[in-house]
């Protein structure tokens, strides 16, 4: 279990999604999925180890690391992209309903069972809704853990065991917070294409029942 | 998730490359993925631990390396490769859109398609003309652009691409000037100036497969100048000819990348 399932629930969604959510899933996969996996989790992988106060106190170093990084960067950013991932689920699921319904009852009870109109017009909306907020939750998580998205390079501890402050410096800040940046362009980029096609579907939607509704007026 | 993911993303394009796009694909996957994956991230591998400082003041080893390696070399290439792998997927997403049309086209039972089925839309091989000229014209175009700006932010960054084995320090917290040294240099720098290397050769591949592109537009926009009514056989004898071509190195092409995965 890895990445790879990730990687295979996308690639299932991608037949469902319209053109802009295909992109969506491109943009995760390759500028953030991929991101992750060949550079960003070798920054991360000696972050305590590297950690170094100045300090001979046990204890100390390791007081301080939690202090500063409650949960570490690099698990935010897995949680963010599983979180964000999954209410494509929630489609999956509608349009395998569909599909079995018709199996069930051998008859063509939709006019396409994987277009996106009635219940799945909903679901669809109700998943790109979650997926925003997610992406937000996380956005704003991240600048209140870390009081922005700066990684300082020298930071001042005074709990104890440390005996009055200490200082402690962390490993390879300016390149953590070159890809916290980049992160953060990558799920501004996502909020955008899904705001994006939130809107085309409500406007695709409306105009198609108002065209209904003045046809069967003249009629 | 990995390298290899990408690999079959790209290898979709491949089929709807010309030659020269092929060999560049090629030199991607084998020079430059392959020879990241397999030697430099085992050689950069141990940079920050094996960074070493003539001093015992804590805190100034790590303050040192972020000074010198602001973002390591290895990254920075992982990056290059990511950026300049991408603007292929404009290709593939135009092909997929025209794929769809024609498969909409069939189902309407639309009488201009001449196609039997779908799956011979899924396996026709579209050509690089219309629109899908200028969507492959500006992802080669974009792909300059990103090699161009990578190799440009590797130099500014590290003052050339050579690795120095010794690097004079006075950042706070260390006492004065202080020497550090950086691990497996010669190394460092022999990969250092092989990925350049083969950047360059890249750019020049891409820099050929643009001025091709843009000679066969000329080329075919002066002969619909001078005959109006071209002679319909004459050009498809033409065409088929360069399709079998095509066809045959895209298929030398695409075992030889395969070959390299399994």
């Amino acid at each position: 279990m890895s990445w790879g399932f990730l990687r295979d629930l996308l690639s299932g969604v991608n037949k469902y999604s319209t053109g802009i959510g295909r992109i969506w899933v491109a943009v995760v996969f390759i500028f953030r999925l991929l991101v992750y996996i060949v550079a960003a989790e070798n920054i991360w992988k000696y972050e305590h180890d590297e950690f170094e106060c100045n300090i001979k106190q046990p204890g100390c170093e390791n007081v301080c690391f939690d202090h500063f990084f409650p949960v570490s960067h690099i698990r935010l950013w897995a949680l963010q992209l599983i979180m964000v991932s999954t209410p494509s689920l929630l489609v999956v699921f509608h349009v395998t309903y569909r599909e079995n319904r018709e199996k069930r009852h051998n008859q063509k009870l939709y006019k396409s069972p994987r277009e996106i109109d009635g219940g799945l017009l909903y679901t669809y909306l109700i998943s790109l809704i979650l997926k925003t907020g997610f992406e937000i939750v996380f956005l704003v998580l991240f600048y209140k853990l870390y009081n922005g998205f700066k990684v300082p390079r020298l930071v001042k501890c005074d709990i104890r065991p440390c005996p009055n402050s200490v200082d402690c410096y962390i490993s390879k800040p300016t390149e953590k917070m070159i890809f916290l940046y980049f992160l953060v362009a990558t799920s501004c980029l996502c909020i955008v294409l899904n705001l994006s096609e939130l809107s085309y579907l409500i406007f695709k939607y409306s105009i198609k029942c108002y065209l209904k509704r003045v046809i069967k007026k003249r009629q | 998730m990995d390298w290899g993911a990408l690999h079959t993303i790209l290898g979709g394009v491949n089929k709807h490359s010309t030659s020269i796009g092929k060999i560049w694909l090629t030199v991607l996957f084998i020079f430059r993925i392959m020879i990241l994956v397999v030697a430099a991230e085992r050689v950069w591998g141990d940079e920050q631990d094996d960074f070493i400082c003539n001093t015992l003041q804590p805190g100034c080893k790590n303050v040192c390396y972020d000074h010198f390696f602001p973002i390591s070399h290895i990254r920075l290439w992982a990056l290059q490769l990511i950026f300049v792998s991408t603007p292929a997927l404009l290709v593939a997403m135009h092909v997929a859109y025209r794929r769809h049309e024609k498969k909409r086209q069939f189902r309407k039972g639309d009488q201009k398609c001449a196609y039997k089925d779908i799956e011979e839309i899924r396996k026709q091989r579209f050509r690089i003309e219309g629109s899908l000229w200028w969507t492959y014209t500006s992802s080669i175009f974009f792909r300059l652009v990103f090699e161009a700006v990578f190799m440009y932010a590797f130099y500014f960054m590290y003052d050339g691409f050579r690795m120095p084995r010794l690097m004079k320090c006075n950042a706070w917290p260390c006492p004065n000037t202080v020497d550090c040294f950086v691990s497996r240099p010669t190394e460092k720098t022999v990969f250092t100036i092989f990925m350049i290397a083969v950047s360059s050769i890249c750019i020049l591949l891409n820099v050929a497969e643009l001025c091709y592109l843009l000679t066969k537009f000329f080329l075919r926009r002066s002969r619909k100048a001078a005959n109006p009514k071209h002679h319909p056989n004459h050009e498809n004898k033409e065409e088929t000819k360069q399709n079998e071509m095509n066809e045959l190195i895209s298929d030398s092409c695409h075992n030889t990348v395969i070959g390299f995965s399994s």
